[in-house]
C-alpha cells in the first residue's frame, strides 16, 4: 500500500487545481486519487446491437491489465452475456425482491383512489373486485399510502436475482430479469448497488433510451455511446445524445464496424462537437473472435493497442491509480 | 345493446382493428340502430397495460359487449371482472363485424385469444419484444 506522506496545497502556475500533492514513490497524485473516488464509465447505445458489450468487456479486461482494480457491471439485465466473455466464478447469489400491494377485500370500501392514482394499470378496482397486476407494479407504493381504509398493505414478489462473483482480479456484477417480467430498472438499481470499491466501474448499459437505460447510466462520470455508421445508428444515436444531454451527462463516442455503411454519423459527431474516442473497424477477425467468445484485447495486438488508447483517453491518471492499487 | 369494436378509423364502414388495447378508435354501436359514437383510444401509446386501461375506459361508457381481432389476458380478465363480453376473430369492417354478431356468429370468447404484449409491437431494437412470446 502507498501512502501519502505530504500534501502539498499550493498554486503552482501552469497546474491543474486538481493536483494536489505526490505519493511516497514520488507518483503526482490528483484530488481523485486523494478521495480515492471510483471512475464510473457508462457504456450504452440507441441502437442495439452496436457493440456495447464488446467494448465494455475488452475495456474492462484492458483497465485490469494496466493494473487497476475494476468492476464489470452487466446492467442489460434482460439478457446480460458479459460473462459469456469474462467467464466469471460467481460466489454470491440473491434474489431481487420488489414490493407490490396485497388487498383485502373485506376491508375495501370499493372508492377507486387506488387505481386513480397507479400510473401503470398495477391495481384496478372493477366492481366488487379489486385487480392486481403485480408485474406491472413499480412499487411506489402509492396505492396503499392513499387507501383510505387499510386494506391494502405491502407485499414483497421476487422479480429478479443478483450475481457477484470474479474473473481472475476483474469483479463481475450481474443481473438477470425473471422471464415475463417487464419492469427491469430495480434489478439494474441492485446491480449497481452491489457495485465493489474499485478505481473503474464498466456500466454494461441496456440498449434505447428508456427507463432502464436511465437507470443504468445515472450518476455515471461518462458515458460512451456506442454506434455504427449506418443510417438506423445514427437515428438511435441521436436519440441517445439527446438522453445523455437530458441528464446532463459528460458522454463521447465511439463507432463500432468503422468502415461500413455510411459518413453520416462522422458528420454528425463533427457538427455536434461529439468526441469520437475510437473508431473500431469493420473486421471479420472480430466477429470471429466474438462467435468463439473472446476478447479481441486478449488475443489480437492491433485491439489490445486500441482499447489500451481507448482506457487513455478515459482515464489519462490510470498510470497513478494503479500505482495506488498496487 | 350497446357494444364496442376496436376499428382502424371513426366510421362503421372502417376496419375492425386487430389490437384490443392499441387499437387508434373504439366505435360504440347500439345494435338496435347502428346509431354510434366513435371514440378516440386515450391509451394508444401507453407503455404497457394498455388492454387494462382500454377496459377500464369501455366499462366507464357501459358497453356490455367488445368485437375486436384479439384480446390478451390481462384485459379479458379486466374485461370479465367489469361482466363485458368479447368475441375475438373479427375482421372486415364494423358494419359486417356487428351485422355477424348479430347473426350470432361471433360467440363470446372463454379466454384470451393471445399472450401478453400483442399489440405493443417490438422494441428495444433487436425484435426482443415480439407480440407473440
Amino acid at each position: 500500500m502507498v501512502r501519502v506522506q505530504v500534501v502539498v496545497v499550493a498554486v503552482v502556475p501552469g497546474a491543474s487545481e486538481r493536483e494536489i500533492g505526490w505519493l511516497s514513490n514520488g507518483k503526482f497524485v490528483t484530488t481523485e486519487d486523494f478521495l480515492r473516488k471510483t471512475r464510473r464509465i457508462a457504456v450504452a447505445s440507441g441502437k442495439g446491437g452496436t457493440g456495447k458489450t464488446t467494448v465494455a468487456t475488452n475495456l474492462a479486461v484492458t483497465a485490469v491489465k494496466s493494473g487497476l482494480s475494476v468492476g464489470y457491471l452487466d446492467c442489460d439485465v434482460e439478457e446480460p452475456n458479459g460473462a459469456v466473455f469474462l467467464n466469471p466464478d460467481m460466489a454470491m447469489t440473491q434474489p431481487v425482491n420488489v414490493s407490490v400491494p396485497a388487498v383485502d377485500l373485506d376491508k375495501c370500501s370499493g372508492c377507486g383512489q387506488c387505481g386513480r392514482i397507479c400510473q401503470y394499470n398495477a391495481i384496478v378496482p372493477m366492481g366488487q373486485q379489486v385487480l392486481v397486476f403485480p408485474e406491472l407494479c413499480h412499487g411506489c407504493a402509492g396505492c396503499w399510502l392513499v387507501c383510505p381504509t387499510g386494506a391494502i398493505s405491502e407485499s414483497r414478489r421476487q422479480i429478479g436475482q443478483l450475481e457477484v462473483g470474479k474473473a481472475g482480479p476483474l469483479h463481475v456484477v450481474q443481473g438477470l430479469l425473471n422471464i415475463g417480467e417487464v419492469v427491469s430498472p430495480p434489478v439494474i438499481a441492485a446491480v449497481k448497488g452491489a457495485a465493489p470499491d474499485v478505481d473503474l466501474l464498466v456500466i454494461d448499459s441496456p440498449p434505447g433510451t428508456s427507463c432502464p437505460v436511465l437507470e443504468s447510466v445515472r450518476k455515471s462520470d461518462l458515458v460512451l455511446l456506442v454506434t455504427e455508421p449506418t443510417p438506423f445508428g445514427l437515428h438511435d444515436l441521436r436519440l441517445a445524445v439527446a438522453m445523455v444531454r437530458a441528464l446532463e451527462l459528460p458522454f463521447a463516442v465511439v463507432i463500432n464496424r468503422a468502415g461500413t455503411g455510411d459518413g453520416e454519423t462522422r458528420a454528425y459527431c463533427v457538427s455536434q462537437r461529439l468526441e469520437v474516442l475510437a473508431e473500431i473497424p469493420e473486421d471479420r477477425q472480430v466477429a470471429g473472435a466474438y462467435s468463439r467468445g473472446e476478447l479481441v484485447c486478449d488475443t489480437m495486438q492491433q485491439y489490445r493497442e486500441l482499447y489500451a488508447e481507448l482506457l487513455r483517453k478515459i482515464m489519462p491518471n490510470t498510470a497513478s491509480m494503479a500505482a495506488r492499487s498496487a | 345493446m350497446k357494444i364496442a369494436i376496436t376499428a382502424t378509423a371513426q366510421s362503421l364502414d372502417a376496419q375492425v382493428d386487430s389490437r384490443f388495447g392499441r387499437c387508434p378508435y373504439y366505435l360504440i354501436v347500439e345494435t338496435e340502430d347502428l346509431s354510434f359514437t366513435a371514440l378516440a383510444n386515450p391509451g394508444v401509446s401507453q407503455g404497457s397495460g394498455a388492454g387494462i386501461q382500454a377496459a377500464q375506459f369501455l366499462a366507464d361508457k357501459g358497453v356490455q359487449h367488445i368485437l375486436t381481432g384479439n384480446c390478451g389476458p390481462k384485459a379479458h380478465q379486466t374485461l370479465a371482472a367489469a361482466g363485458i363480453s368479447v368475441s375475438v376473430g373479427c375482421s372486415g369492417t364494423v358494419r359486417e363485424a356487428v351485422e355477424q354478431f348479430k347473426t350470432g356468429k361471433l360467440p363470446a370468447a372463454s379466454g384470451p385469444s393471445v399472450g401478453g404484449r400483442f399489440g405493443a409491437g417490438s422494441g428495444g431494437g433487436r425484435g426482443r419484444r415480439a407480440g407473440r412470446q
